[in-house]
């Protein structure tokens, strides 16, 4: 059929190429937020108006952005990783043990952060890629492990503070002011708005992993293993290696968003970051990752994780404080989402034949 | 000459029988049983325990009923609602080629149901008109669960969504739908007799839920025997598109075993409620879905579709009791007994993975192919030096 199109009409063909499923799915999800995010400022006000609460939204998500982006690479590659929520619970409860109680300075803490991350990431890609297990239950298994690791680390929260670590302390507080964006409180004066430090570490990560997936030779890989395993292994690639990096790279994004949310926290606790491997398959869905495999975008999963977060403080915002509304209207907000994806895909899949 | 062939072959034979048992499914769960059975024999003996871990004695409990008390009874009751989740979840991973994640939020709707429906009932009711409010409570919540699951069924036959994207959202949803039924009270059932389903009707000394479940295998098993469920169901997984093409409706099976199993989180939902007789929205049977799935794994059934074996994966559902109450025997501590079972899980896929499987089969056929060649070669001799 792609001959005959060639031949009678190039140019119809050159079009529809130009919006692959990746690009059409973040299309979407860029409208959406941007719709959602504009009836917010104009219905609502107040919050909304202020650029603070923008960064602020950014502010509370950058660890999930993380562990999203993660999470999408090992989703572009048909894989699944369920154990990076208690992987972040982990290097949390670590780095608390090894700033509290063993002095440690904040350096080694980043590196026993990473440390952790590579060290899951790499175990289950090795699993997952070279002894074939199936994703799912080799990061269930992760996922029981860490989980049983922090308690056995700790059962209590630890929090660091400024006497326990006064580095750690002035990292988590140090503050990015925006330029020309800030608002005007009540007595007239001027407060710039501000990010957080893990916000810039996360944005890095997400512009690198992009250009890692738009430009680079293994980031296309990612797509040709996602989309069809044989054929890509008939072309060539290594498709082995490639989950196991790809599981690697999510580990290491597992352990960099557990730092991050410990510079959020500044506390470990078994009971942190509890689900938070299933918001960021939601975020990668909501950002048009698809489950299967082969198609998604980080720049999406960037979307889905503030789009998830813009409808968790418009429902605050309604008055609905009740904490179930909030889960009601996400798992609404899913369903329409993966409802329209579903649609749009089929109507595309049935033009074409 | 004869007997030579005689004694390959009857050596052959007793390998394949081998090679057929560790090749057959249900010899996962049953070695993984054994190896715990095993093990609890060998700590009775070096732990010099008082009481054995096998022990089951008959005494008065606190209502002053006769029941039965010991491990094995614990392993079989709290293993219940696990079993009969395990049914739904090879059905629905056969067909849909996916997991449902959103059993454990089904349940906390299933039992709010109950649990709005009995909680206005006054204690000192008649036992025949607390009987009519029960089955009303069970159908409806069995309603509630099976058109939950129509739901995500529907999502994932019609829309083409992957179960386990599908279920993330009453996933996300359920716990709150359920605090939503009942207006997020704390509600706790007075009435004695509720408590019968989770716990034990007075007179007999077998826990309630063995029976409940007993009586669901026995159905399922029934319906599996008598109509082409098993047949449709598997050839969906294997390939949704020809078996549309042979005249089977993809989208209905889809739909059907999600129901299938909404009906059996309605029963456990039951259960679950019932053992309390009250509910703690967040709390109430919380991780079963990893659980549910794991059985299903244990049971050596293919995640991604396909055949299934129900006997195996309600077997998985049993050793994952067994293994937990073994942990808890050796004094592991409730919150760190994931670490454990994380370790058992991973010996365990390694021992079930197609990947050794395969290395193995492919060891054994070559060395069966060296011996075959061998002995011909000395047969060969021998003949050649007959003639001679």
């Amino acid at each position: 059929m792609s001959v005959n199109t060639n031949v009678l009409g190039g140019n119809k063909l050159r079009r529809r190429a130009s919006l692959s499923d990746t690009n059409l799915l973040l299309i979407i999800t860029v409208i959406v937020f941007v719709v959602m995010y504009a009836s917010a400022v104009r219905f609502l006000g107040k919050g909304f108006t202020k650029p603070q609460m923008f960064f602020n939204i950014l502010n509370e998500n950058a660890s999930l952005l993380v562990l999203s982006c993660g999470m999408t690479l090992v989703m572009i590659t048909g894989g699944i990783d369920i154990s990076v929520g208690q992987v972040t619970s982990l290097v949390c409860m670590s780095c608390a043990v090894h700033l509290v109680n063993h002095n440690g300075n904040v350096f080694t803490s980043m590196l026993i952060a990473l440390g952790i991350g590579l060290a899951f990431g790499a175990v289950q890609g090795f699993l997952v890629a070279y002894l074939e297990f199936q994703p799912f239950i080799v990061t269930l298994a992760g996922l029981f492990f860490a989980k049983g690791l922090t308690t056995i680390i700790s059962s209590d929260r630890i929090s660091v503070t400024k006497d326990n670590s006064p580095s750690f302390a002035a990292l988590s507080k140090f503050e990015v002011t925006i330029p020309f964006l800030g608002s005007v409180n009540k007595k007239g004066i001027y407060i710039p708005a501000y990010v957080e430090i893990g916000v810039i570490v996360a944005l890095v990560i997400v512009i690198l992993l992009f250009c890692f997936l738009r430009w680079t030779k293994l980031g296309r890989n990612f797509y040709a293993v996602g989309g069809n395993n044989q054929s890509a292994n008939m072309l060539g690639i290594n498709v082995k290696r490639t989950k196991f990096i790809a599981h690697i790279l999510c580990g290491l994004c597992a352990g960099i968003g557990g730092y991050l949310f410990f510079l959020h926290a500044s506390s470990g606790s078994p009971l942190h970051a509890q689900g938070a491997e299933m918001n960021a398959i939601a975020s990668s869905i909501i950002g048009g990752t698809l489950l299967s495999g082969g198609v998604g975008n980080i720049v999406g999963t960037l979307f889905g994780v503030l789009s998830l977060a813009t409808i968790k403080n418009v429902v605050a915002s309604l008055g609905l404080e009740d904490a179930w509304w909030t889960n009601i209207t996400v798992g609404a907000m899913l369903c329409i989402f993966l409802l329209v994806q579903s649609l749009v895909l089929a109507g595309r899949h049935n033009k074409k034949k | 000459m004869s007997t030579n062939e005689n004694a390959i072959s009857s050596r052959k034979s007793a390998r394949s029988f081998f090679g057929k048992m560790v090749r057959n499914q249900l010899f996962i769960p049953l070695a993984a049983l054994l190896l715990l059975i095993l093990f609890n024999i060998a700590a009775d003996i070096f732990l010099h325990v008082e009481t054995s871990f096998f022990k089951v004695v008959l005494e008065p409990s606190s209502a002053g009923n006769l029941i039965l008390s010991g491990n094995l009874i614990t392993i079989i009751d709290n293993a219940s609602e696990l079993a009969l989740l395990a049914i739904g979840m090879t059905l629905v991973t056969s067909a849909a080629g996916g997991q449902d994640i959103s059993v454990g939020a089904t349940i906390a709707i299933a039992g709010s149901t109950v649990l709005r429906i009995v909680k206005g009932v006054s204690p000192n009711i008649s036992g025949g008109k607390f009987a009519v409010v029960i089955i009303c409570a069970f159908l409806l919540c069995v309603v509630v669960s099976a058109l939950f699951g129509a739901f995500n069924g529907a999502l994932v036959a019609c829309f083409k969504i992957q179960p386990m994207v599908a279920t993330l959202i009453l996933f996300t949803a359920g716990r709150s739908i359920a605090a939503w039924i009942n207006n997020n009270d704390n509600i706790s059932i007075n009435d004695v007799r509720f408590g019968y389903f989770g716990n034990f009707i007075p007179g007999i000394p077998v826990p309630t839920p063995v029976f409940i479940t007993a009586i669901c295998l026995g159905i399922i098993a029934l319906v599996l025997k008598f109509t082409n469920l098993r047949l449709y169901a598997q050839s969906v997984g294997i390939n949704s598109s020809s078996s549309r093409l042979n005249g089977i409706n993809p989208k209905m099976i889809k739909l059907l075993t999600f129901i299938i199993l909404g009906v059996c989180v309605a029963v456990c939902g039951f259960i679950k409620v019932s053992r309390t007789s009250s509910i703690t929205y967040a709390v109430i049977a919380n991780n079963i879905e990893m659980d549910a799935i794991l059985a299903v794994a244990l049971g050596g059934n293919n995640l991604g579709g396909g055949k299934f074996n129900l006997t195996a994966s309600v077997l998985g559902a049993y050793v994952i009791q067994f293994l937990t109450t073994t942990l808890f025997r050796m004094k592991v501590s409730s919150s760190a007994i994931s670490a454990y079972k994380a370790i058992v899980v991973i010996l365990l896929i390694i021992m079930s993975s197609p990947f050794i499987r395969k290395k193995l089969a492919d060891r054994k056929s070559r060395r069966e192919a060296a011996r075959i060649t061998r002995a011909k070669a000395a047969l060969d001799a021998g003949a050649g030096k007959e003639s001679v």
